[in-house]
């Protein structure tokens, strides 16, 4: 059987693009990274892949708002290429700057009829970029990446990552519908790992399809044991880490 | 027409600007700042409808969910209506031609909207109470603005239009050096910025008298930067007279017979095994890695400039040194930072600073900022680094910033063919950075920051992120025949130096600007960031500009090299200047120094304890002192696991404790890994230049191999950062560090592959009573060590690990007091400084390691600031472990520190000296014999078992009396943490 694809998109400014898919290709995909503005010039591309994939980093150097100017990107050239990426039942996945994107396309959570946000990623609540380890609890629910995972560690970067929905009705819908499927969970000592104040703990958030995920945290750097931050003497170096998952769901999901 | 769009924040909750002025309002001791509200401005001149301004604000400007936005004509009342108890409305934009990265992107957005403005400018917005004037002022200049970048408008903006400047008229200006005498030179020099010597234009003259006229400003202008400190070594290069405590020695180049001498001397011994790969003739340091790769690294330093504009400077400084490792050989890969950091101490009362001198607390803040927003952006983990307090960089902070990168085997050597393109690669040329070279070769002085504002630039981090992209693209495919960056010196240094034997012709109408208005002279040495330039076979020019065209990089032919050997400048077909290549590189003349060295009086240790004193409390106080206490604050700030190659972070452990080196892997999914340690004993520099430089860099090795790195495969770096070299005191100190490096390599077999000196680190004011005073920074070498492991998964971490193992130390201990952190915490004055036994070193470092290769050791971490007790401390932090450990049983040679003979005295000396080269290992139970076999094996390494990882959450300390002190390894934390 042939690998499934990954197009990891990237744009002016994107940087975790070649650990993002080098994680999809030790779980069996074939990843190309590709830029937005080839994608732009050829969007049947897009036709290759079964999986696509907006990686972290600063696009467009986040200088208005993270994720703003790729999403515009996006939306002017490539609404209707990615539309019909997602309705033949592509999977999505956007991480940490790629989630604003998403957010941003209206590709996760927009109104259904005015296309319109219902949600964002303001600034930390600490105003401050911030690199740590969180701690994590999934309720997968249909979200394909997440299949069989429940608490676990990865790390986070950034400095806008704070989860808000346009009204609280809207927090409650998305909740009902279970699309709130990754949230920060308390450490060993019972305190709160939210690193940014993120309304309801929310780290992550999926479509009503399962097939789009966007998350702040980063699995692509936990894929080995020896990336966490107490590896060392405590972990076997030669185990995965809990990030991985996320990609061999993903590829077994449409292979 | 010119608009502005505001953006406010829907809950003002979210404002941490506002926050931020009201923090920072209470500590000038404004009163009545209580409240402020801010918002993100948009100046935007085009011809653009209202309907325009207002798509662009909703689609681009303000997010739909958390903001809004007002659309106005500039200098529309509405912009500047009092909010709510909040007359006061203060506007911060960068001045007209700083580089703005948000306008930027804002602008480039504004194309994706089919939207085509002129101009757009980022302007911050703050309403305040009403503030009288004089505090309004203060508040925007020592909080909001930066004088050297910014404007204030307090009130309605008075811009009407962004307009720049007009296209230039050629024109020359020739310099009149004929017939001057030396003080005209010398006053000649200084207006212009040139940095030159009297004896220097002496030779200028001399050159163009030969050719019978006096030089152009374009030639002065350039022959100053080539000869400028920045570009070239001009002091450690030069031949030097020296009287030390040796005795006289008498240098043809110091640094040659130092530095160069010592890696000469070490790749003789390795013979064919030798694995340095280009050493201190590129943009960076090249090694060996694996059977695929080299490594190379750089450590650069941004002083000046981060002095007057910390964020700026500090930022610049970081892009300048990623893009010469860019720039080294066929181009690397950036795939690490660092940076080290020398302030004045957090708590200098503001009222102690000269005028003119940004408080070192906020001067951190600013040059982390930078870092930060510059490194993150790059997508390179910043995983190493260090803060050294001292009031001694008070006024001339020292802001050191390194990177590693990665290529391919065999690339590491370019070389431009004749016939090549000069391309100019990158962001646009505007007149940021004009005289950077030279500015950082003359005294900073409390009005620097009037004087020097064109020298300081900002950095747009997306323009380098998309030029490396498009640099290491064009590498892969072999498209270019060399490469390098574009830094101090703009242009002029980069061209000039890549046409160094060939020679070059170009065409300076040719570089694109970012505004019209700039003559020749200013296109050609502007320091304008993120530019490369590349020679390019025409053949291959198609080619590189596709991709160029892909990576959304401007890339522009500006002309060629030639093989005529000189300089040819020229506007729009005209001539505007022509240098020979062999003058100019090889023409400064040479003048022999005089150095002194002569060391200072060894004080006496003398104890000033006080009766509560007790190992505890001195342990606290230690682990809470500037220098040793947690970075945290800085290293969260970066991300430092970006590019998922982080394997040993710079805080690790379950209690997020300290590390040792940093390691990295070299290549993703591969095991092989580089290691990154940094050594710096400042403090020791007044006191004994020596042993200040061989301290640092017997540190910076031994973190490396705590961590596991090879100890036969150590590179070395040094950036050396003095006072005022003129003075013959000063130059003996230098001197005497640079033997100390000679020394160092050769006796650890590791050898320096690249360096960089900033001298005339002097801040200069004059007082309120009219006294001029000067003051140069301690002597500072700062020592890079990159080390490799050969398998990650083997690599070491300093968190303790389990409770039942055993904890060893390495390495001898002796009384040396003086310039310890026990000493800054007030419990010791005087003693001795301590003294590096490199042999001894050398058997320690090659101990541990075999100890380590034979999986022996759990945990290891290196014994630097706060000695013995801190590392321990540390290593329980780290571990959120406990252990007891026993005095008594470390060997410490018998000396005379004893001071009044207390226990407790001889207990601290042994707790907290500071003793180059010694480590603490745990070991495990079961392998505790095996552990004493292979570290005796060498029989000269003194070693004992000093105690145990135990259960519980107490630091037990048994004295030597034979007394135990506990403290909760909760309380050591806290202490580290800052916490009271």
């Amino acid at each position: 059987m042939l690998s499934p694809r990954a197009m990891i998109l990237r744009a002016p400014g994107t940087n975790c693009d070649h650990e993002t898919a080098h994680a999809f290709e030790r779980a069996g995909a074939i990843a190309r990274r590709v830029h937005v503005h080839a994608l732009a010039q050829k969007p049947s591309l897009a036709d290759d892949f079964q999986i696509l994939c907006i990686p972290g980093g600063f696009s467009y150097g986040d200088d208005i708002a993270s994720g703003r100017i790729f999403a515009l990107e996006l939306k002017s050239r490539l609404a209707d290429s990615l539309a019909k990426f997602r309705d033949r039942g592509g999977l999505i996945l956007g991480i940490c700057n790629g989630f604003q994107v998403l957010l941003q396309t209206g590709l996760l959570l927009a109104d259904p009829t005015s296309g319109a946000a219902r949600a964002s990623l303001a600034h930390n609540t600490s105003g401050m970029f911030l690199d740590r380890w969180v701690h994590l609890r999934a309720v997968p629910g249909r979200c394909v990446f997440l299949q069989g995972m429940d608490r676990f560690e990865l790390p986070v970067a950034h400095g806008e990552g704070r989860f808000v929905t346009r009204s609280p009705e809207d927090f409650a819908a998305f909740d009902a519908a279970g699309q709130l499927v990754l949230r920060y969970a308390a450490d060993a000592s019972g305190t709160s790992s939210n690193p940014n104040g993120a309304m309801g703990d929310v780290a992550g958030v999926c479509d009503e399809t399962g097939h789009i995920l966007g998350l702040m945290p980063h699995p692509e750097r936990f894929i080995d044991a020896v990336q966490h931050p107490a590896w060392n003497g405590r972990l076997d170096p030669a185990a995965a880490g809990a990030g991985f998952p996320f990609f061999t769901n993903a590829v077994r999901a449409v292979s | 027409m010119l608009w502005e769009v505001d953006i406010h924040l829907r809950d003002a909750a979210g404002d941490h600007a506002a926050r931020a002025v009201v923090a920072g309002a209470a500590e000038l001791g404004i009163a009545g700042c209580t409240r402020a509200t801010t918002a993100t401005g948009w100046l935007i001149e085009g011809d653009l409808s209202r309907a325009d301004i207002e798509r662009l604000a909703a689609a681009v400007l303000a997010d739909p969910v958390t903001e809004t936005f007002t659309v106005a004509e500039a200098g529309d009342a509405v912009l500047t209506t009092a909010a709510a108890g909040l007359p006061t409305v203060l506007h911060v934009l960068p001045r007209a031609g700083v580089t703005d990265p948000a306008a930027e992107t804002a602008l480039e957005a504004c194309g994706l909207l089919g939207l085509r403005p002129s101009a757009v400018r980022s302007v911050r917005k703050y309403w305040l109470p009403a503030l009288d004037a004089a505090d309004a002022d203060r508040l925007a200049w020592k909080l909001l603005a930066s004088e050297a970048i910014h404007d204030v408008v307090i009130g309605p903006l008075p811009h009407r239009t962004l307009a720049g400047g007009r296209p230039w008229t050629f024109s020359q200006e020739t310099v009149h050096l004929t017939g001057l005498d030396d003080a005209s030179l010398d006053r000649l020099s200084r207006e212009r910025c040139l940095a030159l010597s009297a004896a220097e234009l002496h030779a200028v003259r001399d050159h163009f008298q030969s050719l019978g006229r006096d030089p152009l400003e374009i030639e002065l202008e350039t022959i100053a930067q080539t000869w400028s400190e920045h570009c070239c070594h001009k002091t450690l290069g030069s031949p030097i007279d020296h009287v030390g405590p040796s005795g006289s020695v008498r240098y043809d180049n110091l640094l040659k017979e130092t530095v160069f001498a010592s890696t000469r001397k070490v790749r003789e011994q390795l013979g064919p095994n030798d694995w340095c790969v280009s050493v201190f003739r590129d943009n960076s340091g090249v090694v060996r890695f694996d059977g695929d790769h080299d490594i190379c690294v750089k450590v650069e330093t941004h002083n000046h400039p981060s002095a007057i504009e910390p964020y700026g400077g500090a930022a610049t400084g970081l892009g300048g040194v990623i893009r010469d490792v860019l720039g080294t050989g066929l181009g690397a890969k950036p795939i690490a930072n660092l940076d080290v950091f020398c302030v004045g101490r957090p708590d200098t009362p503001a009222a102690d600073l000269p005028p003119g001198v940004i408080h070192p607390r906020r001067l951190l803040a600013g040059v982390v900022a930078g870092v930060r927003d510059y490194g993150n952006r790059m997508g390179i983990p910043t995983i190493a680094g260090a803060v050294a307090y001292d009031p001694g960089y008070i006024g001339n902070p020292l802001v050191f910033c390194g990177t590693v990168g990665i290529m391919p085997r065999n690339s590491a050597d370019a070389a431009v063919q004749v016939g090549d393109l000069v391309v100019v690669a990158g962001g646009r040329t505007g007149r940021d950075g004009i005289h950077g070279a030279t500015f950082s070769s003359v005294e900073l002085s409390s009005d620097s920051e009037s004087q020097s504002g064109g020298s300081v630039q900002i950095g747009h981090a997306i323009h380098e992120k998309m030029l490396t992209d498009f640099v290491l693209e064009a590498s892969r495919q072999k498209l270019f025949n060399a490469i390098t960056d574009c830094g101090a010196g703009g242009l002029s240094s980069a061209v000039g130096e890549m046409a160094a034997t060939l020679g070059a012709e170009v065409d300076l109408d040719r570089v694109p600007l970012k505004y019209d208005g700039l003559s020749a002279t200013e296109a050609w040495i502007s320091e304008a960031q993120e530019r490369m330039v590349l020679a390019v076979a025409p053949a291959d020019w198609d080619k590189l500009s596709k991709i160029a065209a892909d990576e959304g990089v401007e890339a522009t032919a500006i002309g060629t090299f030639t093989g005529a050997g000189r300089l040819v400048l020229r506007w729009q077909g005209r001539t505007a200047g022509e240098l020979d290549c062999h003058f100019l590189h090889e023409g400064r003349p040479r003048r022999r120094l005089a150095s002194r060295y002569v060391p200072p009086a060894v004080q006496p240790t003398a104890w000033t304890l006080h009766a509560d004193d007790s190992l505890a409390a001195s342990l606290l106080d230690v682990l809470a002192a500037p220098d040793v206490a947690s970075k945290e604050w800085i290293v969260r700030q970066y991300d430092h696991e970006v590019q998922g190659c982080s394997i040993v972070k710079p805080l690790l452990g379950p209690g997020a404790g300290p590390a040792d080196g940093t390691v990295v892997r070299g290549v993703l999914g591969r095991d092989r890994g580089i290691v990154l340690g940094v050594g710096l004993r400042h403090r020791l520099g007044p006191l004994d230049p020596y042993q200040m430089a061989a301290g640092g860099i017997v540190e910076a090795i031994a973190n490396a191999i705590a961590v596991g790195a090879d100890p036969a495969r150590i590179a070395l770096l040094d950036n050396f950062c003095w006072g005022d070299c003129r003075r013959e005191e000063s130059l003996g100190t230098l001197v005497e560090a640079c033997r100390a490096c000679h020394d160092m390599a050769v006796a650890f077999a590791a050898p320096f592959v690249s360096g960089k000196d900033s001298l005339n680190n002097v801040f200069a004011w004059t007082d309120a009573a009219g006294t001029h005073h000067e003051r140069s920074i301690p002597p500072t070498l700062l020592a890079t060590a990159m080390g490799q492991v050969e398998n990650v998964h083997r690599a070491i971490t300093p968190d303790l690990k389990q409770a039942g193992n055993r904890l060893a130390i390495v390495g001898l201990s002796r009384g040396e007091l003086a310039g310890s952190q026990l000493a800054l915490v007030g419990r010791v004055h005087g003693g001795r400084v301590p003294q590096v036994d490199a042999a001894a070193c050398r058997e320690v470092f090659a101990a541990v390691a075999a100890a380590q290769r034979a999986g022996l050791v759990a945990a290891c971490h290196d014994c630097s600031d706060g000695g013995l007790l801190t590392a321990v401390a540390e290593m329980a932090i780290a571990g959120s472990a406990a252990a007891r450990i026993t005095l008594a049983d470390v060997p410490m040679e018998a000396d005379g520190s004893a001071g009044n003979g207390s226990a407790l005295d001889r207990d601290l000396a042994i707790a907290f000296t500071e003793t180059p080269g010694r480590f603490v290992c745990e070991v495990p139970a079961e392998v505790a014999d095996r552990f004493a076999v292979e570290i005796s094996k060498t029989n000269a390494v003194p070693w004992a078992w000093i105690g145990e990882v135990v259960a519980g959450d107490q630091l037990e300390i048994v004295s030597t009396a034979g007394s135990a002190t506990t403290v909760p390894v909760a309380s050591l934390a806290r202490a580290w943490r800052g916490g009271a």
